[in-house]
């Protein structure tokens, strides 16, 4: 039951017109404000459904937008800035994993099957090339192609 | 009265669908005709019951019967028409009795035009669909029956959901089901074959044009999906690499990969076993997006049911019929005979590099979907996995492809000529580089990456139309002969021509709007005035509105150029009554293949309102992609060969007979 009242509240937030960043919280400068931008591309809305904080309209989404501006008025870097972050809320927050032992194999993957499947591909290439392909003739065929080389039919 | 017949048609369809699942095989395996026949009717029977079935629920819609349960949760009889026939596929009960339909009907088209086919591999697709078939009816009676009635007839709905309430809804999921469940026929004949331990170019025939059928279909439902998103979500954005999105977005890729490995396999009669277990890929696919998107695993938007119970029995029967399928193929794979030889650098060697980055590609957005879910199942640590991953690996596996993609039609079968083909492509190349050029001078630069992808769209386009010029002898033969010799090509030379266009424009609308796209937030009052795209934009003020099931605040803005009126936008805000739920009604006007889009926000205090305003410059190049590439889908599937290629009994020709010679 609470599942289905927080998904339908999910819900309504995420249709609600209200808009993601609004005017009143971006930045004068136009350089750092691109850099907020980019950022919260990259970061969760936690109460969303797979979407970034910069398209959710989420009150927590507001939240975090506005403390990656404060971060970067304070003049952190943008690893910073998600260090910060990731402190705060953990690493569910980014829709951009970092590389480490728990998605080692989630980067990995793409490399891995590409490379097994070429390796497969040349294997099997190789195996096709080297084997006579089609059946051997039967004793009858051969009886019959012998006749023929023999007799010029 | 009516209804309780809808039901009990749906029961009778499972019973028919038992014996179909049946009774074939054993007349397959026994060489007994009257039983392989059985399958034949079934087939037909089932899909009329269904049809009934379906057609009564679309009856209780239609006419508001609020005694029935699905259609009190999810109509209201104030609902324009179109939206009571189209809402009887937008609730979970529905949808899944739209995909039996689909897969019913399918399994009648085998029936009917599969005359040609021979008996026993007739017999045993059609059993194959028939075990799919009594799996799902089985679903929807015992999980999710839209049957249901409720005791106290309520005098009104609870209203269709309004995101619903568009004519999407009316096109979207029978699209993407004719797509999603046109595999099934693909699969099935797989099936058969690894049954029967058996398989020919005529098998290949065969299955070639249902994957262009569901391949076609399942592109459409897809861009129209996306293009739904785009302008209904109000914020513009066209794909999210939501794990709905990818749940069709899979098959798709490996649907994409079958219908190139099928051609090898048709033309040349390698890549067999590999075909097969892709066809049994695809299918599975489905199955699995059908899982992800109705068990609920995944919470997004379009999870408008859940319910672990039905994510249980999905499940199981997901379980089955990929673990099952794989085994068959294990056991009965060997038998299968390799075919052609080919070398690396030939048309087969392409195809098969298309193949390997297609699947891998599928295999990375599929393990970037299930990630999060298994490793927190796992180990219990969250993480997300969003479009950043997405954009960057997905990106870089279809680098490498779209580089090549010219380069498949104009390598020969068996042996190809690398060199050669790139020489022919030069024109192309230079397309491309000149293309990149005037760009950057237009753009007084830009992103180095926006420069290369837009030189890439405009390279794939040049070397897609290579092969007509090249094989028309256009410029080189007088104007007549090459009309003559371009009427004379098969179909499906246009078909992969227009495919291969489609792609090159697709990625330059994608590119475009990523690296030039313009947005403006801005609070307006009335007489301000906003830039974009080269156009002003004034707000003139906000009225208010009433529709039959909800109220609306628009605003009213007047587009300029140069301080001439253009056009007017009207972009509004919806609260549908019945569910108290908002909605924005995005104003969008397209100048060529630009866009500019309108999202109307809150109202402030002093009278103004916030409005966010986009310029997507060529935007509708994404979706004109698509456009392309079902053409393509459709004109290969027109092709001449693909229908009188399979062996025909009916005008079995008088061939002079061998005997041993004497």
């Amino acid at each position: 039951m609470i599942r289905r009242l927080l998904f339908v509240s999910v819900m309504l937030l995420s249709a609600s017109p209200v808009f993601a960043v609004n005017p009143d919280e971006v930045l004068a400068d136009p350089g750092l404000e691109a850099r907020a931008r980019a950022l919260s591309a990259q970061l969760r809305c936690m109460v969303c459904q797979n979407q970034s904080i910069d398209d959710s309209n989420a009150e927590l989404a507001k939240d975090l937008r506005i403390l990656v501006r404060e971060r970067i008025t304070a003049g952190d870097s943008d690893d910073a800035v998600i260090d910060y972050v990731v402190s705060r809320y953990g690493e569910f927050v980014l829709l951009n994993p970092r590389f480490e032992t728990k998605t080692w194999l989630l980067w990995g993957a793409p490399i891995v099957l590409l490379l097994a499947g070429a390796a497969a591909m040349i294997v099997s290439a190789r195996r096709r090339t080297g084997k006579a392909t089609g059946t051997p003739l039967s004793d009858e065929e051969q009886a019959r192609l012998d006749s023929v080389l023999r007799n010029g039919e | 009265m009516i209804i309780e017949l809808g039901h009990y048609a749906l029961v009778l369809a499972l019973g028919v669908s038992v014996l179909q699942a049946i009774m074939p095989v054993f007349g397959a395996l026994r060489g007994d005709r009257a039983l392989m026949e059985i399958g034949t009717v079934a087939a037909k029977a089932t899909f009329l019951l269904v049809v009934l079935s379906f057609g009564v629920l679309t009856y209780a819609h239609v006419t508001s019967d609020f005694s029935v349960q699905n259609v009190w949760e999810n109509s209201h009889s104030q609902v324009p028409l179109l939206y009571k026939y189209s809402g009887v596929w937008g609730n979970h009960e529905g949808s899944m009795l739209l995909w039996m339909l689909i897969l019913t009907f399918f399994s009648a088209l085998v029936a009917v035009f599969g005359d040609n086919l021979p008996e026993t591999l007739k017999a045993n697709v059609l059993a194959v669909q028939a075990w799919i078939a009594s799996a799902f009816s089985l679903f929807i009676l015992l999980t999710s029956n839209p049957f249901n009635r409720l005791i106290d007839a309520p005098g009104e709905g609870r209203d269709l959901n309004p995101v619903l309430q568009d004519i999407g809804l009316a096109i979207h999921p029978p699209l993407l089901y004719l797509g999603y469940v046109g595999f099934s026929v693909c699969f099935s004949f797989a099936v058969a074959a690894l049954i029967e331990g058996r398989i020919d170019a005529a098998w290949a025939r065969w299955v070639r044009p249902w994957t262009l059928a569901a391949w076609t279909c399942l592109t459409a439902g897809i861009a129209m999906g996306s293009y739904w998103a785009y302008y209904e979500l109000g914020w513009g954005g066209w794909w999210f690499w939501d794990p709905v999105e990818n749940a069709s977005f899979i098959p798709w890729l490996a649907g994409t990969a079958l219908l190139h490995s099928a051609l090898v396999m048709e033309k040349r009669e390698a890549l067999k076993i590999w075909t097969i277990l892709l066809a049994i890929l695809t299918f599975s696919m489905s199955l699995l997006g059908t899982f992800l998107v109705r068990s609920g695993v995944l919470t997004s938007v379009h999870a408008f049911a859940t319910d672990p119970t039905r994510g249980v029995f999905i499940l199981v029967i997901l379980i089955l019929f990929i673990g099952g399928a794989f085994s068959l193929f294990a056991f009965r794979a060997a038998r299968l005979k390799a075919g052609g030889l080919f070398a690396p650098i030939s048309r087969e060697g392409a195809l098969v590099l298309n193949n390997l980055i297609l699947t891998t590609a599928a295999a990375t957005v599929l393990t970037g979907t299930l990630y999060p879910l298994v490793l927190e199942a796992l180990t219990g640590s969250k993480i997300s996995v969003g479009a950043p991953f997405f954009n960057m690996t997905f990106g870089l596996l279809m680098l490498p492809l779209l580089l090549a993609v010219p380069f498949g039609p104009l390598l020969a079968w068996k042996r190809g000529d690398l060199l050669g083909a790139g020489q022919r492509l030069f024109a192309a190349v230079a397309i491309g580089l000149v293309v990149g050029c005037v760009i950057y001078y237009a753009q007084h630069g830009g992103p180095v990456m926006a420069l290369f992808g837009l030189a890439l769209g405009a390279y794939l386009i040049a070397g897609s139309l290579t092969e007509l010029l090249l094989r028309s002898g256009i410029g080189k033969v007088p104007g007549s002969v090459a009309l003559r010799r371009l009427k004379g090509l098969p179909r499906s030379v246009f078909g992969t021509a227009l495919a291969h266009i489609g792609l090159g424009v697709a990625l330059i609308g994608i590119v475009a709007v990523t690296a030039f796209e313009t947005e403006h937030i801005v609070e307006m009052k009335p007489g301000m005035t906003t830039d974009a795209g080269g156009y002003t934009l004034r707000f003139d003020g906000l009225r208010d509105g009433k529709g039959p099931n909800y109220t609306e605040q628009s605003g009213h803005f007047t587009v300029l150029r140069a301080g001439v009126v253009v056009t007017e936008v009207w972009s509004s805000k919806r609260l549908y009554t019945a569910r108290r739920m908002p909605t924005t009604e995005a104003g969008i006007r397209t100048f060529g293949v630009s866009q500019l889009y309108v999202s109307l926000g809150d109202g402030m205090a002093d009278g103004g309102v916030v409005v966010r305003v986009w310029w997507k410059p060529m935007i509708l190049c994404i979706w004109g992609g698509a456009l392309f590439m079902m053409a393509g889908g459709a004109v290969s599937l027109s092709d001449r060969r693909l229908r009188i290629g399979a062996p025909s009994r009916a005008k079995k020709q008088k061939k002079p007979v061998l005997e041993p010679a004497r």
